[in-house]
């Protein structure tokens, strides 16, 4: 019982990751993002590491910097620590790195981040960041277990370490399964030749400047930042919601009595 | 204030008018919970217009432009969010709401006589719907919204010797582009909107010419007080059934509200996350859906066989699938309107129909592998898309509905209705 609850559940969440599942004949399971929509900290910690990693390459040019007082920040703090650019504060979040050239680099332009989120999912976001490895098959040296062969390197790896792919063979896809929602973390299930299949997972080759507990915390500010830009306005439209149902309630009370009272007489 | 009223009343029959349509149109007063969605879906059609006036003000009908002006509405105009998911939820809700009221009309019996033309002006309105979400779904130029659109009107390409033709004269180019993007724009904002409410006040007219139907499918009309001549059976729809969907609208808001403030994508099913990337021409997504309101619809296209090297087949029973409600009217020869007083034949047979409906549309949303393929060596089947095959059976069920219903509505074992209504 609680087992196929669990699996359920971990569908679930398979299905939720949307594209990822939906290419190709392979499972994925994603751990949930940890992230809180109502930390301030969080979401200027993850602010700060995406200008500082991710605005080099791709632009956020639906997000305004002076929208960031959102996150508890004033215009001055935002300009002194996180325009890097030479930007004005209500300029966009745009790169100067020209399209073309970032064709040439990476093989295709690196995509708009503005509204990724909301393409992704968050718990994509926080597995691709945990989910890359070293692999020399590939043109920059990287994979990804949630993007395979992604054209972007693996921008953090200097706090993350490097991680190499575990596979591990188990003799059908119902073992494989198993094993994979046993180990409680981002892995992927692969259908092999002859029925049998593979687990396979990243695991720490070399360690970098963080722990990595440490990374993940990064990742998950980063993640919430992104969830955050994606619709600035989701906390206001929530704490809304909650007024305007409470109004609703209170007016159903009035309209009922308004149908009742003048129903009386109808029988 | 009565002075004013009379000026007017001499010039324009503004008191005949609202007695005659509200306060002294008299209804069934055995109305239940199905029928609540009439007004609601006019609520709807109100509010989507107002939204999309506000949405307009904003929006830049042009390719380069377009999926940026949706952003600018979400973060820089003020409410502008709001304005934008009460749209694009108002447009998912109007189909769940349109849809209720279409089975309200099938469970009670209420395109029969003498309402059948209030029954084919409702399928215009529908029809007219279809269009008016189809042509507003590109407007966002999101993936979902260009590749939605290209296979759509690619539907016309397959129509023998024309198609190619026509299709082209759809888009106004050889594949969907920004003079596409203007085309559907105008239908979206003017076009159409003007057919729907044409649409809507000859439903209402062509309604209140006849009255209203009940849930025992009895007229009301043949009781009537000698002395007044107003129905037994009938109450003022001014104030007794205004006050009633009052509440009803409450409930309503309190539903799309729900939607709007904590789910606006609900699930990817009212707003898909591939149409958070820009249309990119270049790149085919890996699935491509329809919208949810679509799919039962799509489901049969897709199940639908080519014969004689042409994919026209499916694309005529999508058609006919839609086109077959205009004929309810003639096809059922019950003595009874309402379910209640039907027999198992017909009460069977609408279950069928909503069951294949429903499946279908689940099937419309998934890829066609979703339930895996029958075994290699099974005869007839073997190999083919388990989906598939259900699909097929669920099309030829939904047709049967109404090809049969001469039929089994003749034979029908139907209880005695009453002669007044029953509450």
């Amino acid at each position: 019982m609680m087992n196929k609850l669990i699996t359920t559940l971990l569908a679930a969440l398979v299905l939720s990751a949307g594209p990822a599942a939906a290419s190709g004949g392979d499972d994925i399971l994603l751990e949930p993002a940890p992230i809180n929509r109502l930390d301030n900290e969080s979401l200027q910690r993850g602010a700060r590491t995406f200008v500082n990693y991710c605005l080099n390459c791709h632009s956020a040019r639906y997000m305004r910097y002076n929208r960031l007082t959102d996150l508890g920040l004033t215009e001055e703090q935002i300009k002194d620590n996180l325009i890097l650019n030479g930007a004005k504060i209500r300029d966009p979040m745009t790169v100067a790195m020209p399209a073309a050239d970032a064709k040439a680099w990476f093989g295709a332009p690196p995509p708009d981040l503005s509204v990724e989120s909301r393409v992704r999912g968050v718990d994509w976001l926080y597995n691709y960041f945990l989910g890359f490895y070293q692999d020399e098959k590939s043109a920059t040296g990287w994979n990804n277990l949630v993007f395979p062969n992604v054209g972007m390197p693996h921008v953090l790896w200097e706090l993350s370490g490097t991680n190499r792919l575990v596979t591990t063979e188990y003799k059908d896809g119902h073992e494989a399964h198993g094993a994979a929602i046993a180990a409680k973390r981002l892995v992927k299930v692969a259908a092999l030749p002859g029925g049998k299949a593979a687990v396979e997972t990243v695991a720490v080759a070399t360690p970098g400047t963080m722990t990595a507990a440490e990374y993940r915390t990064l990742v998950a500010d980063l993640v919430n930042y992104m969830d955050y830009m994606g619709e600035p306005i989701k906390n206001q439209r929530i704490s809304l919601g909650l007024i305007v149902l409470i109004y609703l309630s209170i007016l159903f009370v009035f309209a009922y009595w308004l149908k009742k009272t003048y129903w009386k007489d109808v029988h | 204030m009565e002075k004013i009223l009379n000026w007017i009343d001499d010039r324009f029959p503004l008191t005949a008018l609202w007695k005659s349509q509200v306060s002294e149109y008299y209804a069934p007063k055995n109305f239940n919970f199905w029928y609540y969605f009439g007004s609601l879906a006019l609520m709807v059609l109100v509010m989507q217009i107002v939204t999309g006036i506000f949405l307009t003000m904003n929006y830049k009908p042009d390719a380069a432009k377009a999926f940026e002006s949706v952003e600018y509405i979400m973060r820089d105009v003020s409410w502008g969010w709001l304005i934008r998911y009460m749209h694009s939820t108002g447009a998912s809700m109007f189909f769940v709401v349109v849809y209720l009221h279409m089975f309200r009309g099938l469970m009670y019996g209420s395109y029969r006589k003498p309402r059948e033309l209030t029954w084919i002006l409702g399928c215009m309105i529908y029809l007219a719907l279809m269009g008016e979400a189809f042509f507003g779904y590109l407007l966002p130029w999101g993936q979902m919204s260009f590749w939605g659109a290209q296979v759509i009107v690619n539907l016309f390409a397959a129509i023998p010797v024309i198609g190619e033709d026509l299709s082209v004269w759809i888009r106004g180019d050889y594949t969907i582009s920004d003079i596409t993007l203007n085309r559907f724009f105008a239908f979206h904002v003017i076009a159409l909107p003007l057919v729907l409410l044409g649409l809507v006040a000859a439903h209402l007219i062509a309604l209140h010419e006849t009255g209203s139907n009940n849930p025992d499918g009895v007229e009301i009309k043949n009781h009537k007080d000698p002395k007044t001549g107003i129905p037994l059976d009938g109450i003022p729809f001014h104030p007794y059934y205004t006050v009633k969907d009052i509440m009803g609208v409450v409930v309503f808001l309190a539903i799309f509200s729900m939607i709007v403030f904590f789910v606006p994508e609900m699930g990817g099913y009212f707003l898909e996350a591939n149409n958070f990337i820009p249309a990119d021409p270049l790149k085919t997504p890996a699935h491509i859906a329809p919208v949810w309101y679509f799919t039962p619809f799509y489901a049969m296209l897709r199940a639908v066989p080519s014969y004689f090297g042409t994919q026209v087949w499916g694309v005529l029973v999508m058609g006919a699938a839609v086109m077959i409600f205009f004929a309810l009217p003639w096809l059922d020869r019950g003595k009874v309107r309402s379910i209640r007083y039907r027999g198992n034949l017909y009460k069977g047979w609408l279950a069928a129909f909503v069951v294949s409906f429903l499946v279908l549309g689940y099937l419309g949303v998934v890829p066609v592998t979703v339930w895996g393929q029958f075994a290699e060596g099974m005869p007839l089947l073997g190999g083919a898309d388990k989906a598939t095959v259900v699909s097929r059976v669920l099309t030829v069920v939904y047709f049967l509905f109404f090809l049969l219903m001469p039929w089994y509505t003749a034979r029908d074992k139907t209880k005695p209705e009453p002669q007044r209504v029953t509450g």
